[in-house]
């Protein structure tokens, strides 16, 4: 049944069709049921594919399940094809997209209960879901560009999905645009790609570098092109505006595209051309840079920030940095490790605060509330596994994932990089205790008309809260450190075919050890200094406002970045564009076109003068082409 | 001597007729207009009958002079066309029209330089009634009907559209 | 007789009654220049069929002679209705299909 797994993004691509056509006609639960369920069949066939791979006939040919569906593009020599295959890579891909995809769906299912366009939500969720299921399993290059296109587009309609909130509708807008420049980029990538490579499929690509078709500079150029276009769209510096305003959509959105999938397709993409990085020192070290940097940044504006969404957004966009840096120091497979384990953890995370709204009846501010522990006993302790697990204490499978990213940079020497990465995992680890105290800790700030409404959430939401859980703790064992012994790292040993390009690395034991303890020593020095802030003292944040009051405010408005764009970006274009509407579109075209219209009236006005009403005046124009008829046959 | 008579026949007729209309154009009065207008008609129909259509000309003479001319007479005398004319506006226009007349007559006869001089019409009954009454009855017995709807509907509508509207 | 002599004088009723037509300011007597050139085309026709020996002419200006016969008396009776309206019958007056 293997070979039928190009079925696989196909299951939710007919279930939103038929939403889409049926959906005004069906009944609620039945909607509630198909859903889910094709995502569900999706992720049994990615069980049943990732079953089958064969780990010799991988390293010898390549993946066995190979399909060309029908040939798309064909112009002489080049052939673009529509081609799905399944290798390790797509094999994490597919299981963690479909498989927390599918848990979302059915939170969601509680979660959007009350909402008036319920059916268009689940049409859309699935739509997302093929076009991720898409890009990860496509064959080339091109095709995988379809299916990011795809998700931009889904990102775009469910940011917006309650799209008669202003803020909501322009967070869409703002979405999409800033998506689409790095898509521009990533564009001119693939069409360097084709130029130079005659082809877009990854085997071919991988043969070409292999045997020596492609200079470094071309490498580099190919390589920083497509990252730009990764930039966009996983939400790093530059073009990570886009992501703290998507928590507009609702919070299951959040969790699946803005946590889980679609912001980590970047990393994938990146990672699906790991030779070609490798091929390309410069490009490597550019992303590693821009994502230990993000890593930082991202984690410095979520210290000050009070919406509990906007925290966990700017957190994902840190934790995708640190994934940035695993592949562009060359530890491609750490760099899925953990966007693995982040799926998990993140989208918990999300779905947790998502229940905590429900509870507080939609409140987003951490500063209306407090004292939750005891009314929310499901919720908060699989928040705090969450948060235990970013935060990067051991034996939860955050630890294990950032270990790697962090092992791996020293390893390679980047010394500064590795420094970066311990100051983002403090201010990770500091960040979410202060969100975990601030929101069920200490004294209770929300008014006595919520606390009326306070309950927890329905099993439909909880469970899927556990289940998640359950797999942000155990789900790192597959990739233990070699300190714990050699070739327990499952996880990498499994990417080992498709990741050509990683770098050689090797530290002593106690080197290892050391790292470890290092990144332990940083996990807990975070947690520590969040319960020093917010629990024991609380006074004392206030009082390091008072003392930095304008570093404060410019943590507290993200570095005032949306506004330097607005102001560097935004307004140019925008005069620009009015520019051309008032100068040149209103009187040049329009007047071409109105022009036209009043140059018609008026030979029609010159024309009416003949028409005089008077059969005389009639007579004589007859007579006149009489004579001219005439004239012209005789002579 | 028949060619002679031809001849001064036609020459008779044909200036009677231009005379005749050129009497109509120059003349104010339209009655005057419409009797030298039954003289053209007349002469025309002498023309026709030069031109071996005996029946034609009875034809043109009865209906033509006869009843056509009779019907202007008679709206002629219903309308009272004592006043004056006032003074006419852009004239010039019409004397154009007139010269652009005489172009079209220039044409005409250019193209009747290229007009082949048979003189047949062998038949000695040609154009007489009995072969016109033949020839209308068989070959052109449907336009022949026709027309005499079309007459009857000329009939029909000229006494409703004249008729007199009551008082109310 | 040569008939080309009847052709030219046919040619030069049509043109007489075509400048009649224009140069005259009241309905009748435009009405009657149309019937002197209805009667130019019956003289060329007649010219024509003892010409080529065919009495299809003499036919068609049968049925042209009949069909003016009916056009002149609708002819006239709308001439009278306008006379009715406007108590004259100047044809510059007559311009409301104007523009």
């Amino acid at each position: 049944m293997s070979e039928y797994f190009w079925l696989i993004p196909f299951f939710p691509a007919v279930s939103s069709l038929i939403l889409v056509i049926f959906g005004r006609w069906l009944p609620k639960k039945y909607v509630s049921i198909q859903a889910p369920l094709a995502v569900f069949l999706s992720f049994l066939f990615g069980l049943k594919a990732f079953l089958s791979l064969n780990q010799s006939h991988l390293e010898t040919e390549g993946p066995a399940l190979v399909k060309t569906l029908f040939s798309w593009i064909h112009s002489g020599q080049f052939q673009i094809d529509f081609t799905f295959w399944f290798d390790p890579l797509t094999a994490v891909m597919v299981l963690v997209v479909s498989g927390v995809g599918f848990i979302i769906h059915v939170y969601s299912v509680g979660y959007m209960a009350e909402d008036r366009s319920y059916t268009r939500y689940f049409s859309l969720l699935n739509l997302f879901t093929f076009a991720m299921l898409l890009l990860v399993m496509s064959q080339n290059v091109v095709l995988m560009f379809v299916g990011w296109e795809g998700v931009g587009l889904c990102s775009y309609l469910l940011i917006g999905f309650w799209f008669e909130k202003p803020a909501a509708a322009s967070a869409g807008k703002k979405a999409f645009i800033v998506n689409r420049i790095g898509d521009a980029a990533f564009i001119l990538g693939i069409f360097f790609l084709i130029i130079n490579l005659k082809t877009a499929s990854f085997p071919e690509i991988n043969h070409a570098l292999l045997s020596g078709q492609v200079s470094p500079a071309l490498a580099t150029l190919i390589g920083l092109l497509l990252f730009i276009g990764a930039t966009g769209k996983s939400a790093q510096i530059p073009l990570y505006v886009w992501l703290p305003d998507a928590m507009e959509g609702p919070t299951p959105v959040s969790a699946l595209i803005h946590a889980a999938t679609m912001v980590t397709a970047g990393v994938y993409m990146v990672s699906r051309f790991n030779l070609l990085y490798s091929y390309s020192s410069a490009a490597s070290d550019v992303i590693a840079i821009i994502g230990a940097l993000t890593a930082v940044y991202a984690g410095t504006i979520a210290l000050t920030q009070n919406d509990i969404k906007r925290v966990l957004a700017y957190s994902t966009i840190s934790q995708i940095g640190y994934m940035f840096l695993g592949c562009g120091v060359g530890a491609y497979a750490a760099g899925m490790f953990h966007l693995y384990t982040h799926a998990f953890f993140k989208s918990l995370l999300f779905l947790a605060a998502g229940s905590v709204m429900h509870a507080l009846s939609g409140e987003l501010d951490m500063r209306k509330m407090g004292g939750l522990k005891k009314y929310l006993p499901l919720t908060y302790p699989t928040f705090l596994i969450g948060a235990i697990t970013i935060a990067g204490v051991p034996f939860f499978s955050g630890f294990f994932s950032k270990d790697a990213i962090l092992t791996q940079c020293y390893a390679q020497g980047k010394y500064l990089l590795w420094a970066l990465g311990l100051v983002g995992a403090v201010i990770t680890a500091f960040y979410m205790f202060r969100l975990i105290f601030l929101t069920f800790h200490g004294q209770e700030r929300f008014s006595a008309e919520v606390r009326h409404h306070l309950r927890e959430s329905p099993p439909v939401m909880t469970i899927p809260l556990i289940i998640l859980a359950f797999f942000s703790v155990v789900a790192g064992y597959v990739g233990l450190p070699v300190v714990f012994g050699h070739n327990l790292n499952w996880f990498e040993q499994f990417l080992e075919p498709v990741i050509k390009g990683k770098a050689e690395a090797h530290l002593t034991l106690s080197m290892e050890w050391l790292l470890i303890i290092v990144s332990v020593a940083v996990a807990l020095t975070g947690i520590a200094l969040a319960y020093l802030l917010y629990q024991k003292s609380p006074l004392l944040p206030h009082q390091l406002v008072r003392r930095f009051p304008r570093f404060y405010r410019l943590l507290l408005n993200k570095y005032y970045v949306d506004e330097i764009y607005e102001a560097a970006f935004v307004q140019p274009l925008v005069r620009g564009s009015e520019a051309i509407y008032y100068g040149f579109d209103l009187p040049v075209i329009d007047g071409a076109v109105n022009g036209s219209a009043r140059l018609t009236a008026f030979f029609g006005r010159i024309l009416s003068l003949f028409q005089t009403g008077q059969v005389r005046d009639y007579a004589l124009i007859f007579l006149i082409g009489v004579a001219l008829i005439l004239g012209l046959v005789i002579f | 001597m028949a060619e002679k008579m031809a001849a001064f026949l036609f020459f008779l007729f044909a200036i009677v007729s231009l005379a005749a209309i050129m009497g109509m154009i120059f003349s104010r009065h339209q009655a005057h207009n419409a009797l030298f207008l039954a003289v053209a008609f007349t002469a025309l129909g002498g023309l026709f009958a030069l031109l071996n259509a005996p029946f034609i000309a009875a034809v043109q003479i009865i209906i033509y002079a006869g009843a056509i001319m009779v019907l202007f007479i008679f709206v002629i005398m219903m309308i009272d066309l004592r006043q004056p004319l006032p003074a006419a506006k852009k004239r010039w226009i019409y004397w154009l029209g007139a010269g652009l007349m005489i172009v079209v007559l220039t044409e005409l006869l250019f193209v009747l330089r290229s007009l082949p001089s048979v003189n047949s019409s062998a038949e000695p009954d040609f154009g007489s009634p009995r072969a016109l009454g033949q020839i209308l009855f068989t070959k052109y017995l449907y336009a022949f009907e026709i027309t005499s709807i079309l007459i009857v509907a000329a009939l029909v509508g000229s006494l409703y559209l004249a008729r007199r509207k009551e008082k109310d | 007789m040569p008939p080309a002599s009847f052709f030219i004088l046919s040619c030069v009723l049509f043109s007489m009654g075509g400048v009649a037509f224009l140069i005259k300011r009241d309905l009748i007597t435009q009405f009657m220049a149309i019937e002197i050139m209805l009667n130019g085309a019956n003289l060329a026709l007649v010219a024509a069929a003892k010409l080529w020996g065919s009495l299809a002419g003499q036919v068609l200006v049968f049925f042209v002679i009949t069909v003016a016969a009916a056009e002149a008396a609708v002819g006239l009776a709308i001439i009278l209705l306008i006379y009715r309206q406007k108590k004259n019958i100047r044809s510059e007056e007559i311009n409301q299909l104007k523009g």
